[in-house]
């Protein structure tokens, strides 16, 4: 798991995401722009998040959880 | 004893979409899709802590900041673990101090290797031959080269065909025999005799009408 560590707890990259998804950002495009990541890490980055309920997604664009709103504070 | 033989996959050639796939990596787990929208070198090499492959990482890594200039993603892929891709790229960072920036595919059950075609079993039954798949944004494949196990890849020619190719798809021409940036292209060859002769008078350096080179 890239974004989300074996303890449930995002990574750094998984961090900057979150932060990314709670300024408003919703697609892999403005948030790779955002964090400085490369576009297919926040692709995969995304999915990962959503698959472990931090992230939901809607189509190709996501919106923080209220999990992982709570991980970020 | 009739010998065990890998399931005959199909090679992939130049001008076919890229074969999907969906494979652990050093950076997560990753889809071709992943990649749509850039272009993309997916490369295999034989198997970690090897000293050729040692020195075509840190060559790949050296020409990362070229490809990123002219949007090129790197992937690498052996058969080995994660764990083993972990500790290698670790190891080449400690020992070198070289940083390898891309992902690297762990393709312990074959799937991605054996739909590229990467495992020929004259070279090896049980490694990747060291293959480059130059990928278009648009996740087309552009070219294939293969290297044997004991020949390390040429990152100049690499970066060359990445320029060539971006050059033809901007441009709409070609590009001669050991062609580099700045060199003269070459323009596509008439279809009909009219468009013969008028090739003549249309200002290009040609050796004949079928050879018209110009500067971009």
């Amino acid at each position: 798991m890239a974004c989300v560590s074996p303890d449930g707890k995002p990574t750094e990259s998984g961090t900057k995401m979150l932060r990314a998804l709670q300024a408003g950002l919703g697609s892999p495009e403005e948030i790779a722009k955002e964090t400085g990541l490369p576009l297919f890490r926040v692709r995969s980055g995304l999915r990962e998040l959503a698959e472990a309920g931090l992230a939901d997604q809607k189509e190709d664009s996501y919106k923080l959880s209220g999990k992982g709103a709570e991980l970020i504070r | 004893m009739e010998e065990v033989r890998e399931p005959i996959a199909h090679m992939p050639h130049i001008g076919e979409p890229a074969p999907a796939f969906e494979a652990v990596s050093t950076q997560g787990v990753l889809k071709l899709e992943d990649f749509k929208g850039s272009w993309l070198i997916l490369f295999s090499h034989p198997a970690d802590f090897t000293p050729v492959c040692t020195t075509e990482f840190i060559a790949f890594s050296e020409i990362h900041p070229e490809l990123q200039k002219r949007g090129v993603e790197l992937l690498g892929l052996s058969v080995d673990s994660v764990s083993s891709h972990i500790a290698w790229v670790r190891n080449v960072q400690e020992k070198t101090g070289v940083k390898i920036p891309f992902p690297i595919i762990a393709d312990l059950n074959k799937e991605v290797s054996l739909s590229y075609g990467m495992i020929h079993p004259g070279q090896s039954k049980t490694e990747t031959v060291r293959c480059v798949f130059i990928i278009d944004p648009d996740q087309i494949i552009r070219t294939i080269l293969y290297y044997p196990l004991t020949t390390g890849r040429n990152m100049d020619e690499i970066l060359r065909i990445v320029d060539a190719l971006q050059t033809t798809d901007k441009n709409k021409v070609a590009t001669p025999a050991n062609w580099r940036p700045g060199d003269m292209v070459v323009v596509p060859p008439p279809n009909t005799q009219e468009m013969a002769e008028e090739r003549l008078q249309q200002g290009y350096e040609c050796v004949d009408w079928y050879l018209c080179k110009k500067k971009l």
